[in-house]
């Protein structure tokens, strides 16, 4: 179901904990498996429950408490803006109606390319840079005027 | 006294990296306590002495806190760091592990040593990728140098540190969800007592601490509680890392010494952006009640100077708003935050923000009643105090800082179904 490469990942991480508490890893383990597969199908969180031992019911309720995790396909790239009130003082709004019009989609939609998907975020702990916008959950771009988001769209291919 | 203790070495080249962090005497602190074999009831007396007050928000004498842990406890104990920072405003500790990591290990390994803790986690806030890579590299700098994991620098003392990288979650900030959270569940907070000092992480006593409070520590140990005090004011030890963010002309971190006036660190934000006036400062958070931006200017950044102008010093997270914000608008905006982040484990929180969300985004739509300022404050009323944890309270505070100080606005919203400013 993951390729042995994430398993090693896995592993990795269930090695930080205490012998027995192997669930500690559960949500870097969901975090793996959605880097190789892109979202994570029920029966992925299954495979990841049945790999650290636990109820697939709490491998669900993990992966749909936390936001980070795509439950549906997104695009290639998911650009999650933030727009708490911190980047929204410092611009946030003139970037994310830019991207809308831009790439003719809303927050939760993908474009029909199936490249971008738009998401709204929540504080993503670096306001002194906002607005900030995150792709695909882990690069953070700063300052994100409209200018910068059309410099950041023309480099993800 | 602005850097003194832990951006102090910010300005270097790569002042991530372990070589450098020895270059300006990183680890001397954790060399003294093992060479000495410093007694851990003496390291919470500095502790004490320093006045050093949780960095996490709440303000909890440190040096207290760490005297709870039982002493003869037989089995595992644990330390954890507190790096989620969700809280809308902050991003200190960001900085923290970006620039200083390996301060940041310092103080959780002098921490494990002085708890007798076995390992210790740091709980990094899952939007900051590059930072728990950071993070992880640092640790494999630090065992390498034989400074972490077994047989610590020779002294037969052996303690580890993981991170944990959260996925998205304000409240596992709070620090039982985040237990909850690194024993692989959802976080939702656990109802206290008991409280994390005898039934923490995986049920053993537990110590968490926040990022910017366990950096602290080396300083403290190296140069004495008492030098960590003067470097604030009485009852507000050492320095703070404030996060200034908004309309400013130059956002960022500042560390400065507790009891610097507001309007210093203003300035050294670079004033109110273009010029403009300042209307109103969330001085503390998202969380924390709004304070007037002429009040504010009278005010010292400290605990119990915000504290007496009815608001909070929380993270030290300062939100500067000018003239041209309507306040309607800005809390709608905060409202929907607590709305989608409240856990839905208390029902006056989840229900409660959800409530206040849709009354004030229908006052901010033209939509408003005029008995709609009672009902918020009603239902703020009846959130705050009756939640396991205090993102109930988190919820409720903006709403009515605002309604005190700007309730004229909301009125005027539901009057003429449009904007004051
Ligand atoms: C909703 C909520 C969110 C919180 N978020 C954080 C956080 O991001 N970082 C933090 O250190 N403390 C946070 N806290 C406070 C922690 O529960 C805890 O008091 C703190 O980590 C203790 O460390 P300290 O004594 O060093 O401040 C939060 C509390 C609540 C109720």
């Amino acid at each position: 179901m993951l390729s042995t490469e994430s398993l090693k990942k896995i592993d990795r991480e269930i090695a930080k904990y205490p012998a027995g508490q192997q669930q500690s890893a559960v949500m870097s383990a969901l975090r793996i498996a959605q880097d190789e597969k892109g979202w994570l199908a029920p029966e992925t969180i299954e495979f990841v429950a049945e790999y650290l031992g636990m109820a697939p019911i709490a491998a669900h309720e993990v992966a749909t408490f936390y936001n980070m995790y795509n439950l549906q396909p997104v695009g290639k790239y998911k650009i999650t803006v933030c727009t708490n009130l911190p980047c929204t003082l410092m611009g946030a709004e003139s970037a994310v109606e830019h991207l809308k019009r831009k790439l003719g989609i809303g927050f939760g939609e993908t474009t029909p390319d199936g490249k971008f998907t738009l998401k709204e975020g929540e504080c993503f702990g670096s306001c002194g840079d906002g607005p900030v916008a995150l792709v695909n959950n882990v690069r953070l771009c700063a300052k994100l005027t409209p200018d910068e988001a059309d410099r950041i769209l023309a480099g993800l291919e | 006294m602005a850097n003194e203790v832990i951006f102090h070495s910010i300005h270097l080249p790569e002042s991530w990296k372990l070589e450098n962090y020895l270059k300006v005497g990183g680890y001397d602190a954790l060399k003294k306590v093992l060479a000495e074999k410093m007694a851990p009831d003496a390291i919470i007396e500095q502790v004490k002495a320093s006045v050093l007050r949780g960095r996490g928000g709440a303000g909890f004498p440190t040096g207290l806190k760490w005297s709870f842990m039982p002493k003869n406890y037989s089995g595992d104990k644990y330390l954890v760091c507190n790096s989620d920072e969700g809280e809308p405003g902050t991003f200190k500790d960001r900085d923290i592990i970006r620039l200083n990591p390996h301060q940041l290990i310092e103080g959780m390994i002098i921490g494990g040593y002085t708890l007798g803790a076995k390992a210790g986690y740091n709980y990094i806030h899952g939007e900051i990728w590059e930072c728990y890579e950071r993070f992880e590299a640092a640790l494999d700098e630090a065992r390498a140098a034989g400074l972490l994991g077994k047989n610590i620098l020779g002294s037969g003392w052996d303690f580890d540190i993981h991170a944990h990288h959260g996925y998205g979650a304000y409240v596992c900030g709070e620090e039982t969800a985040l237990l909850e959270s690194i024993e692989g569940k959802k976080g939702q907070p656990r109802f206290k007592p008991p409280f994390p000092a005898s039934f923490g992480l995986y049920g053993k006593p537990t110590t968490i601490n926040n990022t910017e409070t366990l950096a602290s520590i080396p300083y403290i140990v190296k140069h004495g509680g008492q030098k960590f005090l003067e470097l604030g004011i009485p009852n507000n030890g050492g320095t703070k890392i404030f996060s200034v963010s908004g309309h400013v002309n130059n956002p960022g971190n500042f560390e400065i010494g507790m009891g610097t006036p507001f309007s210093e660190l203003l300035k050294m934000a670079g004033g109110v952006k273009n010029g403009r006036k300042l209307k109103a400062v969330i001085p503390g958070g998202s969380s924390v009640p709004v304070v007037p931006g002429e009040i504010m200017m009278d005010l010292t950044m400290d605990y119990d100077s915000i504290a007496k102008a009815g608001s909070y010093l929380g993270a030290g997270s300062v939100i500067v708003m000018d003239d041209t914000v309507c306040m309607v608008k800005a809390l709608e905006r905060l409202s929907y935050f607590y709305f989608e982040e409240s856990c839905g484990q208390c029902t006056p929180c989840r229900e409660g923000t959800g409530w206040l969300y849709r009354v004030i985004h229908r006052i901010e739509h033209g939509l408003g009643k005029p008995e709609d300022l009672d009902l918020l404050e009603s239902v703020a009323g009846n959130i705050m105090g009756r939640t396991i944890c205090a993102l109930g309270d988190a919820a409720a505070m903006p709403v009515q800082g605002m309604l005190k100080h700007y309730r004229n606005e909301f009125e005027y919203h539901i009057q003429h179904k449009k904007c004051m400013v």
